[in-house]
């Protein structure tokens, strides 16, 4: 893989995480499709900024009316900004999941992880098989 | 994600109405359920508040118990009848009046719960003799085996889960009844009557799981698929699935089988003691009725209380109660109410932190999030009295 990442790229990952990679940083969040499968959401528990993650830790919880769910860190690295917007409004993760519905920004510590992410044709596509 | 492999699961005759309206299928006490509908659990829930929400419950345990030597010796045939069932709950089954219902509870010899069921008193003296009762999906057989080895040789035990079971809920769900049942307007909370619906008998009951004023019918799938079909073509009344169900339930108070209660705790700790009517509570000749007469007299070490997370972090089952450091409870049942617009829970605690008002932490993944004890309901019932 030989993207140059000097403009906004976004990878998914088979946990229906996403995150936008813009240098160093990368916006995290969740996708469309795990949004809907969650239904109505009414708390998301963002993690502290300063918190460092490895791939695939729990990083945030998301909660609808039945059931709360783990969000994994897509990459490794440390959280140097949360959406505060959440807490009051969890709405926001249904209703724009891959925008203003993001949970946290990380500055990546290990950006060759990225590689083994898929991009939106192949994420949409494993969604087809799901 | 719930797995695809489906295939020992059982359906409900509505199975082909809940894909056809795109509900997510979801295992549950053995059956393919709907757990939401397109609307979801938010509105699906707020829908029930307002106007008439549609419930599939056939997987629950419907089931007639029936005299040996055959029913229709009026009072002296039910008394027969309630005799036989008292030795298995707490509850006057005697004391019944034809057409009343009464919620009670199945115990073990320890006085622990089984299970929490509603049994009716049949309306007509041609019928006494006979008890009408619906006991939880998850566990019919072993409630229906525990039935059948007391019962043998003096009453029959045939179960009705073949029926489609559905509730209609909310309070518009009466007017939308009468239409269908007229005069079933006349009837009172936990009473019943049966209607003739093209040619087959089906009970109509004024009960319900929600807080709300409502209805559950047994009604063969015959004559139950197009009547269903037809009550959804109101515009008062929509498919409403499980998840709904059980937060609805939650905000009116209502214990979930296996999370509120099970055989560890007797009705005393679970706060149904208004269950053991005073005649029985005088006979003492329940199964366990050492061990809650004891309960009664000398208070319980926990009982269930309701709670409120004073964040808006839910506090899920399993949850840990602490006050300053030390466990005094845990959570049983725990989500969000979106008639409160809040998180809400219930739990068992400690009888000295069991007075509402009471602050406790709710340990919500290792942080503690700051709750209160709260008189249950959530939501005020809505019952036809």
């Amino acid at each position: 893989m030989s993207t140059k990442l000097t403009e906004q790229v976004t990878f998914y990952t088979e946990e229906h995480e996403w995150v936008t990679v813009h240098g160093e940083l990368g916006t995290v969040g969740i996708t469309k499709f795990a949004a809907e499968q969650l239904g109505d959401v009414v708390f998301v528990e963002t993690p502290e900024v300063g918190k460092v993650f490895k791939k695939g830790d729990d990083m945030a919880v998301v909660e609808s009316v039945k059931a709360a769910s783990d969000v994994y860190a897509p990459v490794s690295g440390e959280v140097v900004d949360a959406n505060a917007v959440l807490a009051d409004k969890p709405e926001t993760v249904n209703e724009h999941p891959e925008t203003e519905g993001w949970f946290c920004v990380i500055r990546l510590s290990h950006g060759e992880e990225l590689s083994g992410l898929m991009d939106k044709d192949a994420y949409l596509e494993f969604c087809k098989g799901l | 994600m719930a797995d695809d492999t489906h295939d020992d699961l059982k359906r409900t005759p509505l199975y082909d109405l809940h894909e056809k309206l795109g509900a997510k299928l979801v295992p549950f006490a053995g059956y393919e359920m709907p757990v939401q509908y397109p609307m979801g659990v938010m509105d699906e829930h707020k829908w029930t508040r307002t106007h008439a929400g549609l419930f599939d419950v056939s997987h629950m345990g419907p089931c007639f118990l029936s005299l040996e030597e055959g029913i229709g010796g009026g009072d002296e045939a039910h008394a027969k009848i309630a005799a036989l069932v008292e030795t298995l709950v707490p509850s006057d089954i005697t004391g019944l009046k034809q057409g009343q219902a009464r919620l009670t509870v199945l115990l073990n010899e320890e006085g622990g719960i089984l299970d929490d069921l509603i049994i009716t008193r049949p309306l007509g003296d041609e019928a006494q003799g006979s008890l009408y009762i619906v006991v939880n999906g998850a566990v019919k057989e072993q409630d229906w085996a525990i039935f059948e080895k007391a019962l043998e040789g003096k009453a029959v035990l045939t179960r009705a889960d073949d029926r489609i079971l559905f509730a209609l809920q909310g309070p518009e769900a009466v007017d939308v009844m009468s239409d269908f049942f007229p005069g079933c307007e006349e009837l009172k909370f936990m009473h019943h009557m049966p209607f003739e619906l093209n040619g087959t008998r089906c009970i109509v009951s004024r009960c319900g799981y929600t807080g709300e004023d409502g209805f559950e019918v047994l009604v063969s799938p015959a004559a139950g698929l197009p009547l269903i079909d037809e009550m959804l073509t109101d515009e008062r009344v929509e498919m409403i699935g499980l998840g709904a169900r059980d937060s609805l339930r939650l905000e009116a108070g209502l214990c979930l089988y296996g999370h509120d209660m099970d055989p560890s705790r007797d009705p005393i700790e679970a706060d149904l003691g208004w269950v053991i009517q005073r005649k029985r509570r005088e006979g003492g000749d329940f199964p366990g009725a050492a061990r809650i007469l004891a309960s009664i007299q000398d208070g319980v070490a926990e009982k269930r209380v309701g709670i409120r997370p004073l964040e808006r972090a839910p506090a899920r089952e399993g949850t840990a109660i602490e006050i300053d450091g030390k466990v005094v409870g845990v959570v049983t049942s725990g989500g969000f109410g979106p008639t409160v617009d809040h998180p809400v829970a219930m739990g068992y605690v400690a009888v000295a932190h069991a007075a509402p008002g009471t602050k406790i932490d709710l340990m919500v993944r290792g942080k503690a999030r700051p709750g209160e004890v709260v008189a249950l309901p959530f939501v005020p019932h809505n019952y036809k009295r």
